[in-house]
């Protein structure tokens, strides 16, 4: 079949109708617990968008937009990087030895080295498996689940072991004040818009919006992209072409894991102001559901990342104010998951037969 | 049918075998069959042309019970039959041949005829049984397979007639052969088409669907053509002609026969010394195989599929590694190592029409543009500042490209898989010959290309020769070969098996050197 959906129609109403069903399912689990879905969906946006909230979902959207990034990117090659998880714990790291090595005179001298050390130790998290993949064939998929388990390891002895504050619990000592980076607030501040002011979203929900126009830029406009587009169509032909396997799959898991570990610049060096335990919180998985769902394009991906950005919020309200459990929420991004990922033909099929057939009545009159 | 009763029994020695009558069908908006009605004689061998996408294929597993007909009725026999699965088709009578076989490869030859035709719990009897009637089809057609050998260890040809004996164990009346040489030697063909007259002359009812033309004068009584989902024209087979057919399948007059005037060979430009490929499972698909390659000629390697043709291209092309050997381009050794890369070979001048446009030549989900530009995308012309892509450049060159190769729709934005196959196959062509190659390799040209297409695809062939360009050209259609070439290599498990000149060969000749057999010797 050569006739294909309307771009919008594709980007714009499967999405769209794939989430109206998720919600749909998912307000009929939460009539089963004896809520109102209405009052539930009430409670969820007004704890995403109040004053106090809005500071935490743009936090959240922040690291899903890094993370999205990241899982689109590989997947541009055909490479599902599962490892957004250990990437991001251990570009953690990084952003903590550098920042605990200086006393930094100005943040944007403190931002820019926590971000290449950010990129630096997520890339290099990466790399093994990229190699392992590309000159072995050891599959992706397994070598960076078991990434995240060594990384969570390394993670945990490190803040036990060397890198402990002493004295205190596992987590390092905090960085100097002029690691600091300047919060939402200060931000909107420099414009007069007022924000909460200890909300945690920070600058780098800025650099996740500059981290999406680049991947655009890199996977539409550059001749890397095309040839990691090449590639993950087809193998074969990318070999035909010249292209070399080898540098593809380390170039894409490189830049995967680089995104991965941006996140780091938002939770270790924008928030924490330390590193913790669990910084990464599980975003890194989220970040597949993200690119999933964004249809792995950047615009998609942050679309997608502000709508988990606001379930997340939102579920923690639910939990506040309604006393709904929070694995109810992990719910709801799980059918939400399941219908974007793999139920969409559901839609998709349905919507193909009204718009071809209703094209070709158009063409035979 | 025994199920038909004796008054209808008069009726059945006049009804035809086949009849289908308005058959129509819609896959989305493409109208794949449009009220079609075709009736085939008992004990006919009746073929249907037509080129890829004509809806020959619909058409008969339609007739399969593969796919509904959305509207229309099919008589078998005379008798009113609904056909809602290939248990239905069997149960009418019906076996079918597909193109791509339908076997078990680990399984024995006997383990796949009674595949799905068990009867009881155990395996014993059916197999005993099965082996009884093995024998007695062997003697009565000339389908000797041996029974315990495994699908894997078995050429093609033997292969297909284990698809045939499938179908006549389940007592087939009629059978369907879609496409069945395309994997067989003229040897195995002609010996196909022995079998197939055998089982007419015991009252079988043969429908083979093709588009080779040869084949349908040789083999059928009557023949049926296709054309964008209607049938155009049922005749006689004995009334009509190559030519005729062709005008039918394509809509207006084709040149079967190839215009070229006889070859200016110049100087070698490429020499392959002693070739050899042994692949990743240790199979050894090329021996030693050694050729020059001249300026102004086309140099023709035919043989079966899968007898190392594809290496050899591969390893010319920089994309496969050679175990040994070497090859010169004037007189300079290039790469032929797992190191070479495609992209340093196209600056040495060989550009390469590879075998399978699908996986290798076009990146389906690409635009026009991004194909008409892949595998030179980083020469300088297309590349932009920083890194981009000079993408606006790269739109008007496909634009040119699409407009001098006459590739419809002429919509440099349109993803290459939204293109038909001869269409598809001209991107290939327009991008490769318009960098002006001193060698083009190239693989089964005109696969899945309509014969409108084919013509024009040859003659630009011919025309890069003229030019005093050299040309490699390896297809399995041994018409073709013999058209185009200049001189022939015809391969053999991996070993040049011989050269012969177009004019001083013939088919028959060329098929035993493609069987691997010695035409002096006979062995």
């Amino acid at each position: 079949m050569n006739k294909s959906l309307p771009k919008w129609v594709d980007l714009g109403l499967i999405p769209f109708f794939t989430l109206l069903l998720a919600f749909a399912v998912s307000g009929l689990v939460v009539m089963s617990i004896g809520q109102n879905p209405i009052e539930v969906v009430k409670v969820m946006l007004q704890g995403a968008f109040n004053p106090f909230g809005i500071g935490h979902t743009l936090y959240f959207t922040t690291n899903f937009i890094f993370t999205g990034l990241a899982v689109a990117v590989a997947f541009h090659a055909r490479l599902f990087n599962i490892g957004g998880e250990g990437q991001a714990g251990v570009a953690g790291v990084g952003v903590a030895v550098v920042m605990l090595a200086f006393d930094w005179p100005h943040w944007t001298i403190a931002l820019l080295a926590g971000t290449l050390a950010a990129m630096a130790f997520g890339a290099a998290w990466a790399a093994i498996p990229a190699y392992l993949q590309a000159k072995r064939g050891s599959h992706i998929v397994i070598t960076t689940i078991m990434f995240n388990l060594i990384a969570t390891a390394l993670i945990g002895y490190l803040l036990v072991g060397p890198m402990q504050a002493e004295g205190s619990l596992p987590e390092s000592p905090s960085f100097p004040p002029g690691a600091a980076l300047p919060s939402m607030y200060e931000i909107l501040g420099w414009f007069g818009i007022p924000f909460d002011k200890f909300a945690p979203a920070n600058i780098s929900f800025f650099m996740a919006l500059i981290a999406a126009v680049f991947v655009w830029v890199l996977i539409w406009k550059s001749r890397l992209g095309y040839e990691m587009r090449a590639f993950g169509h087809s193998e074969r032909a990318a070999v035909y072409a010249g292209i070399s396997p080898l540098k593809i799959t380390m170039v894409a898991m490189l830049l995967s894991g680089a995104l991965s570990g941006m996140m780091a610049i938002n939770t270790v060096q924008g928030e924490a102001e330390r590193l913790v335990l669990g910084a990464v919180e599980g975003a890194g998985f989220i970040g597949i559901a993200v690119a999933l769902m964004g249809r792995s394009h950047p615009v998609g991906v942050v679309l997608a990342a502000f709508l988990f950005g606001i379930l997340t919020q939102g579920g923690a309200e639910l939990q506040f104010t309604l006393g709904i459990p929070a694995q109810m929420i992990t719910v709801i991004q799980a059918l939400i998951i399941m219908f974007t990922g793999s139920l969409e033909n559901m839609v998709r099929i349905p919507l193909e037969k009204l718009f071809l057939n209703t094209g070709k009545r158009g063409a035979a009159s | 049918m025994s199920s038909v009763t004796k008054n209808a029994g008069r009726l059945d020695a006049v009804a035809p075998a086949i009849e289908l009558i308005g058959i129509s069908k819609a896959f989305g908006p493409v109208q794949a069959n449009k009220n079609i009605s075709m009736t085939v004689a008992k004990g006919a061998i009746h073929g249907i042309v037509g080129e890829n996408g004509a809806g020959k294929s619909t058409l008969m597993s339609i007739l399969y019970g593969f796919y509904k007909a959305d509207a229309g009725a099919v008589k078998i026999n005379g008798v009113p039959t609904q056909i809602n699965d290939s248990h239905d088709a069997i149960a009418a009578g019906i076996g079918m041949v597909h193109q791509h076989f339908m076997l078990v490869d680990n399984f024995t030859v006997l383990e796949n005829v009674i595949l799905g035709a068990e009867e009881g719990a155990t395996l014993g009897p059916s197999l005993r049984k099965a082996r009884k009637e093995l024998k007695r089809l062997a003697d009565e057609y000339e389908l000797d397979v041996d029974p315990d050998a495994l699908i894997d260890d078995i050429s093609v040809g033997f292969q297909q007639r284990v698809e045939i004996l499938k179908a006549l164990y389940r007592q087939a009346e009629i059978l369907i052969l879609d496409e069945p040489t395309g994997v067989l030697t003229p040897d195995e063909a002609d010996h196909l088409f022995r079998i197939l007259r055998n089982l007419k002359e015991q009252g079988k009812t043969i429908v083979i669907i093709t588009h080779k033309l040869r084949e349908i004068m040789d083999v059928t009584d009557s023949v049926s053509v296709m054309r964008r989902g209607e049938m155009t024209k049922t005749i006689a087979t004995a009334t009509t002609s190559p030519e005729d057919l062709a005008e039918a399948m394509v809509g207006r007059r084709v040149l079967l026969e190839v215009n070229k005037v006889p070859a200016q060979v110049g100087e070698t430009v490429m020499e392959v010394r002693d070739l050899s490929v042994t692949d990743i499972h240790k199979v050894k698909r090329l021996k030693g195989v050694s050729f020059e390659l001249k300026r102004g000629e086309i140099l023709g390697i035919a043989g079966v599929a899968g007898n190392g043709q594809s290496e050899l291209l591969e390893v010319i092309a920089g994309i496969g590694p050679a175990t040994s050997g070497e090859v010169l381009m004037h007189g300079e050794a290039i790469d032929v190592s797992a190191k070479a890369n495609a992209q340093l070979r196209r600056h040495r001048g060989i550009s390469h029409v590879p075998e399978d446009r699908h996986q290798r030549g076009l990146v389906m989900p690409f635009m026009t543009w991004e194909n008409t530009t892949f595998g030179y995308h980083n020469e300088p012309e297309y590349c932009g500042k920083y890194g981009l892509a000079n993408q606006r450049f790269m739109v008007e060159d496909a634009r040119g490209k699409m407009e001098r190769f006459d590739i419809r729709p002429p919509n440099p934005q349109l993803v290459a898989s939204s293109f038909s196959g001869g269409n598809q196959q001209k991107i290939v062509l327009a991008r490769e010959i318009e960098r002006n190659p001193d060698v083009l390799l190239i693989g089964q040209p005109t696969r899945g290309v309509d014969i409108g297409a084919i013509e024009f695809i040859h003659q630009q062939i011919v025309n890069l020769r003229d030019a005093g360009k050299a040309i490699l050209l390896v297809s399995v259609e041994l018409d073709e070969i013999q058209a185009l070439s200049d001189r022939i290599l015809v391969m053999f498990d991996g070993v040049i098996q011989g050269e012969r000149m177009p004019e001083d060969t013939n088919e028959g000749e060329l098929g035993l050197l493609m069987a691997g057999v010695d035409p002096e010797t006979g062995k």
